[in-house]
């Protein structure tokens, strides 16, 4: 019994960690699946995204901003008063990180990557290094060297119990969030016209654009949606670890890019499964075997489905073409 | 795309010897000696230490110049075998010093080929599984690769790493001339005509700077024997296009294998040198990143290119240290020395905006290997993607969303 609710513990504890790092996968393999490199800088957009998140919310609910600007008093009355409140807070928290980090996204892939489509594979990942570099070390030296503390509007409520483990309100928020988010997004990429043209371009970037479809359109869509998403994630890992660092997103951005690989990379469903399949192995492996260990089986999970699986779990099968 | 490199088949490396360049290499050998004195002459004590690390990292770009440079095999875990050179290096040379402390002047020496093993050894170990990897795909593995091995060395694995506290280096030792202790800190050279008070004097840096030199002289001469050599034309080969290569005879799993050791090696012997160079060796060192910066030490060097990779290495090292080491030392006017931590971090800042440059001005790098540059830098833009899709290609029709 005893062991039966540790594991239960822990895969909920897995859920909750694979749903995001499922979030942050999508934005690896949507580019990845476009233009086929892999983007370095995107776990810095994931906490871009938290930085953000942190500042909206600060500026929503924080007492000392209402006393400098008396207008935003009343908003933040409204904001903080009630569950209605904090809804819409967090609705605008989300949303303003969202665009500006999708924003920041569609910037980067302007300046940094768009000069090198045509230049060898290695020079954008390095253009990428470049770029995570810069946005850790401005955070760095522009905001805080510091672990900050993040809030948790939603509180540690419980939702329900299972034998007896309690799961709480912000787990099962940040679950449903994240696959409300995927769904929608497997939708939108599947059969809306832009996610048509999406796909177009990811399959043949030169024939897409013979047949009328506007491909850098699709590439800062893809810049778009996939560093936004990330966003998300950057502000529910925010809350429920309760603080944030400039250098948070390294290696939560390489295990999403594990769960991405593992899934098989630029595969959306994959990145999907890849997340919750890392989350629940590292949680399990954290509660059985070691915690010094957990990030070992993460990155012994992906070596050895790459050996014997190179596309992946859900990818197709690897031909050469010669 | 045959055209383009067929223009192109030069054999690097094998000009005649002219008295031109006889005069240039003796001023670039008197260079190299009297450049770290000089500096210690004037008070800048740091220099040598920061030529000291610009040479090791040379050694490691080198090194990894097998597996990316030559061989076309993105490996971004490198810094692994870094690590295990050192810890091999001082976990067996601790314990050969307390077996016969007699050995202690040599134990460095004697631990190189023990440390180059090791390297060349994992190497092995890791290029066997990963043989049908190409691509990103090996990228990643190599990455996953490089941090177990940091975090198992962190988690103090057998108990014989000593988690994250680190290890002393065994012998505090300084590779001086003869093993005389007595010539380090002892010599000087008084030259009044420099200055008053000017004195050239030698410390351990110095000796350590001399002793790397001299390995990276060693590991520029086998680099350039390999390149030429036969295998280093398999690898030619086998980066441009592996089925091709395979079919005129080249054994792709051989030349893999190879690269994979051979450029583990030097790393090994690069960790061995660090470790004993700092006296101390810790996980700290062994981060993704340093894999990241040795990668881009090549590839803004040039990939393949011997002078590129000790470029990379000046610009990549040398320059942020050199900085750093100018403002803690308040030879910056009007930077107080307790901000240099914050000009420390600003040179990362500028850093990542400089890599995003360059590689927007010059993708090829600096000074890139003829033959590179030919298939990095084709004649038409269709070429190039061709190329790219071939060069360190995903091999998988995307498109799976």
């Amino acid at each position: 019994m005893q062991l039966a609710n540790l594991i239960l513990a822990q895969l909920i504890n897995g859920i909750t960690l694979g749903s995001l790092y499922a979030l942050i996968a999508l934005g690896y393999t949507l580019v990845y699946g476009i233009l086929l490199m892999i983007n370095f800088a995107h776990s810095e957009l994931f906490m871009s995204g938290a930085f953000v998140g942190l500042g909206v919310m600060t500026l929503l609910t924080s007492s000392s901003i209402a006393q400098k600007f008396p207008v935003l008093a009343p908003a933040q009355a409204f904001f903080t008063g009630s569950n209605v409140g904090v809804f819409f807070m967090l609705m605008i928290v989300f949303l303003v990180s969202m665009l500006v980090v999708g924003i920041m996204g569609v910037i980067i892939e302007r300046f940094a990557y768009r000069p090198l489509r045509h230049a060898p594979r290695l020079a954008p990942l390095i253009s990428a290094v470049g770029v995570s570099l810069f946005l850790q070390n401005a955070v760095l030296l522009w905001v805080s060297a510091q672990q900050i503390p993040f809030p948790n509007p939603i509180g540690n409520g419980i939702a329900f119990t299972i034998g007896t483990v309690d799961v709480s309100v912000l787990k099962v928020i940040i679950f449903v969030t994240a696959i409300v988010l995927l769904v929608a997004l497997d939708t939108f990429i599947s059969h809306s016209r832009f996610g048509k043209a999406m796909r177009a371009t990811s399959q043949d970037r030169e024939a897409a654009g013979l047949m009328g479809i506007d491909i850098n359109f699709s590439i800062m869509l893809a810049f778009f949606i996939g560093p936004a998403l990330g966003a998300v994630a950057g502000i529910f890992n925010g809350m429920y670890y309760g603080s944030i660092v400039f250098n948070m997103g390294f290696l939560p951005g390489l295990k999403a890019f594990t769960a991405a690989v593992l899934g098989g990379i630029g595969n959306l469903r994959g990145a999907m499964l890849g997340g919750f399949v890392l989350g629940i192995a590292e949680s399990l492996a954290s509660g059985f075997i070691s915690t010094g260990y957990k990030d070992v089986i993460a990155f012994a999970i992906l070596i050895l489905v790459l050996i014997f699986r190179p596309g992946g779990l859900l990818g197709e099968s690897v031909v050469e073409k010669v | 795309m045959a055209e383009s490199k067929a223009k192109t088949n030069t054999k690097a490396g094998t000009g005649r010897v002219t008295p031109i360049k006889i005069a240039l290499y003796t001023l670039l050998a008197l260079a190299l000696i009297i450049t770290p004195l000089i500096f210690e002459g004037y008070g800048w004590l740091f220099v040598p230490h920061i030529m000291a690390l610009i040479g090791l990292y040379v050694m490691l770009a080198l090194g990894l110049n097998i597996v990316v440079g030559f061989a076309g095999l993105l490996d971004l875990g490198y810094v692994a075998f870094y690590a295990i050179g050192a810890y091999a290096g001082v976990i067996v040379g601790a314990w050969a010093f307390k077996g016969a402390p007699a050995l202690g002047p040599y134990i460095y020496f004697l631990m190189i080929p023990v440390a180059a093993a090791a390297a060349a050894l994992t190497g092995l170990a890791l290029g066997t599984p990963v043989l049908r990897l190409r691509g990103d795909y090996l990228a990643i593995v190599t990455l996953g690769f490089g941090e177990i091995v940091r975090i198992v060395i962190t988690n103090n694995a057998f108990g014989i790493t000593n988690g994250a506290a680190g290890l002393p280096a065994a012998g505090q030792f300084i590779p001086k001339p003869f093993g005389l202790d007595w010539l380090i800190n002892n010599v000087y050279f008084n030259i009044p005509a420099l200055g008053k008070n000017f004195i050239f004097t030698i410390d351990g840096n110095v000796y350590w700077y001399y002793m790397i030199v001299l390995l990276c002289l060693l590991t520029i001469f086998v680099v350039r024997r390999l390149d030429q050599s036969r295998l280093g034309r398999s690898w030619a080969a086998m980066r441009e296009d592996e089925v091709a290569a395979s079919s005129v005879g080249v054994s792709i799993t051989a030349a893999k294998l190879w690269a994979f050791s051979l450029g583990a090696l030097w790393g090994g012997i690069a960790g061995l040198t660090f470790a004993n160079f700092q006296q101390f060796v810790s996980p700290e060192s062994f981060t993704f990143m340093e894999s990241v910066f040795i990668v881009c030490t090549i590839v803004i060097g040039g990939m393949g290119s011997i002078p590129g990779a000790i470029v990379g290495a000046i610009i990549i090292q040398g320059i942020p240290a050199f900085i750093q080491g100018m403002a803690a030392a308040g030879k910056i006017p009007g930077v107080d020395p307790s901000t240099a931590t914050v000009i420390a971090n600003y040179r990362f800042l500028v850093f990542g905006l400089f890599v995003v440059i360059m590689m927007a001005w010059r993708p090829q790098g600096l000074i890139p290997s003829k033959r590179r540059a030919a298939e990095l830098k084709p004649d038409t833009a269709e070429m190039g993607d061709e190329e790219s899709e071939t060069l360190y290609d995903a091999q998988h029709d995307s498109g799976q969303f």
